[in-house]
């Protein structure tokens, strides 16, 4: 830090003192004291232990197969129907504050509203599973809830609105003009959207990706109120959770979540491949 | 051609009808529920009472559920602007050995979800006697607000030209008069975005204050999913009157926040 000593920049160490304080005190001495839990048992030896009974014992291991079930598909859909919504709603249009609006809510309200709610409108005797019997869709209520599909569900809930927004900020920052031109050149719309504006979106589309599947795989409440807990929907996050708070034992616990993470960033960092490998351009401007 | 019916169009605003429908359909459901008795079956309740509010009220300690509450967010949305706006100074002006490490190592808690570090914080909590003090509630909650603090307020920051503080210093005015009179000033928009969309965020954060607060130092929502999660403890219809109490809450938060931010801010967004 003594090249920005004295020089006009001085002044810059204090500003961030703060910030640097918040982060070694709050996240990376946690994390590193997380990664020591899970390599030591409880007495404080070293010991691989915590990660072989992880690995070994079948009721745990297979959380990480339960998770990405429920996680993967859901981030697929997510993003893959935000895609085309954020396309046909790039350059506004009427009503676009109440869709909006109604979009942001299941994001404000969180995810133990939206299941404690689910519970009863799609509930055996809820609203849905009436208009469906009205409709005669189906001849007796549909399961929607206590099981995998009331997980994936919540999950589109309040995934969706979190992609689609966020792709909505990427796409309506692309030059229109890109688009005209296209055009122009003879393209048809179809030939527009992949050559153009689809490989623009890429950067987006690969942060949302992320983002949601960041969520979905570290999903705990809905999981919880909405599924099976004990089995077809135990995820990762609720193993982690009974080892620690049910079982006191936070040092295998610590190393369950340390294999979450590890999962996180190797599926966050292929993604970025990927972009890097789709994306070349920079032929976004700026809003302002 | 807005009034063409492309079925493009068509399949847009189907889409977009049946999310509507199940997101009334949820939030009807838990008012409803909430103010009525005997509903059974059928599409409305035979009675409507209050009665579960008050049984919410005398069951839940509800003036001390939201006092810590809003003690949680405003104390977080506070501190955390203490933290983050000098440092998102520093990130928009200057260049320094380390930033893009920095940057990235801040970006770190929006990735990595709630649950991994929440753990061993958790445990740090225990460890020094914060766990179940609302302190430590707002101390863990600090974790995932600063960093997106931090990303909201650097346009902002950047927006505002440096000749007016160049301008000011050379009139003989100390770092902190400038910092006080020309920078803060020519930024509460950013402040006031940043701080609103905090807030919204904080109102919802669940897992990190489940896995820290006890007792007393439960917010609502955690109290919210205590009752769903001990399903049959308390009558369904009670544990939806403590669900439109916090829907009130998260509801005003985002009436007022939408009068000074689109909604496509309220997702975090990265270059």
């Amino acid at each position: 830090m003594d090249a920005v000593k004295g020089s006009s920049k001085a002044g810059a160490l204090p500003l961030l003192l703060p910030a640097i304080l918040f982060l070694v005190l709050l996240f990376l001495y946690p994390f590193a004291y997380g990664l020591y839990l899970s390599l030591t048992t409880a007495k404080g030896e070293p010991s691989l232990g915590n990660y072989l009974r992880f690995f070994g014992e079948a009721r745990d291991f297979r959380t990480i197969w339960v998770t990405l079930q429920i996680a993967v598909p859901i981030t697929l859909v997510n993003v893959g129907l935000a895609v085309p919504f954020a396309y046909y709603m790039r350059r506004g249009m009427r009503g676009e504050r109440l869709i909006t609006f109604f979009l942001i809510i299941p994001i404000t309200l969180g995810t133990v509203l939206v299941s404690e709610g689910m519970l009863s409108f799609m509930g055996p005797k809820g609203w849905l599973n009436q208009l469906l019997l009205a409709l005669h869709v189906v001849a007796e209520p549909y399961r929607f809830t206590h099981n995998y599909l009331g997980v994936v569900i919540s999950l589109g809930l309040q995934g969706f609105p979190y992609a689609f927004l966020m792709l909505l900020g990427y796409v309506s920052g692309i030059n229109p003009d890109l688009e005209k031109a296209s055009q122009m050149l003879g393209a048809n719309r179809w030939q527009t959207f992949w050559k153009i504006l689809f490989p623009l979106m890429i950067p987006g589309i690969a942060i949302s990706f992320c983002l949601n599947f960041v969520m979905a795989f570290s999903v705990f409440p809905s999981a919880v109120l909405l599924g099976q807990p004990s089995g077809p929907t135990r995820v990762i996050s609720i193993a982690a959770y009974q080892w620690a708070f049910e079982k006191f034992n936070f040092n295998a616990a610590s190393a369950i979540s340390m294999v979450m993470a590890a999962i996180e960033l190797l599926v966050i960092s292929a993604v970025l491949v990927w972009r890097s490998r789709m994306y070349k351009g920079a032929s976004m401007v700026g809003k302002g | 051609m807005l009034g063409r019916l492309r079925p493009s169009r068509l399949v847009f605003f189907a889409a977009i009808a049946a999310y509507v429908f199940i997101v009334l359909g949820i939030l009807l459901t838990v008012i409803l529920n909430s103010l009525s008795k005997g509903w059974f079956s059928g599409l409305l309740p035979p009675y409507l009472t209050t009665e579960w509010y008050k049984y919410a009220a005398t069951d839940h300690d509800i003036p001390n559920l939201l006092a810590v509450t809003f003690t949680v967010v405003l104390a977080d949305v506070l501190i955390a602007l203490l933290i983050a706006f000098p440092a998102a100074y520093v990130l928009a002006r200057q260049e320094f050995r380390g930033k893009g490490l920095f940057l990235s190592l801040l970006l770190l808690p929006m990735i990595v979800p709630p649950m991994t570090y929440g753990i061993p914080l958790a445990m740090l909590c225990y460890k020094f006697h914060l766990a179940a003090k609302v302190v430590g509630v707002v101390i863990v909650n600090l974790v995932p607000i600063v960093p997106f603090m931090v990303l909201v307020l650097m346009p902002f920051i950047e927006q505002v030209g440096t000749n007016l503080e160049s301008a000011a210093k050379m009139l003989g005015a100390s770092r902190w008069t400038i910092f006080r009179k020309v920078l803060v000033p020519l930024t509460v928009p950013g402040i006031l975005t940043a701080g609103i969309l905090s807030l919204v965020k904080a109102i919802s954060m669940f897992e990190l204050t489940y896995l820290v607060a006890g007792g007393k130092s439960q917010t609502i929502v955690v109290a919210l999913y205590a009752d769903a999660y001990a399903a049959g403890a308390r009558p369904a219809q009670a544990v939806d009157a403590l669900a439109v109490i916090y829907f009130l809450i998260a509801m005003l938060c985002l009436m007022i926040s939408l009068r000074f931010v689109s909604p496509t801010q309220m997702v975090f967004k990265l270059k």
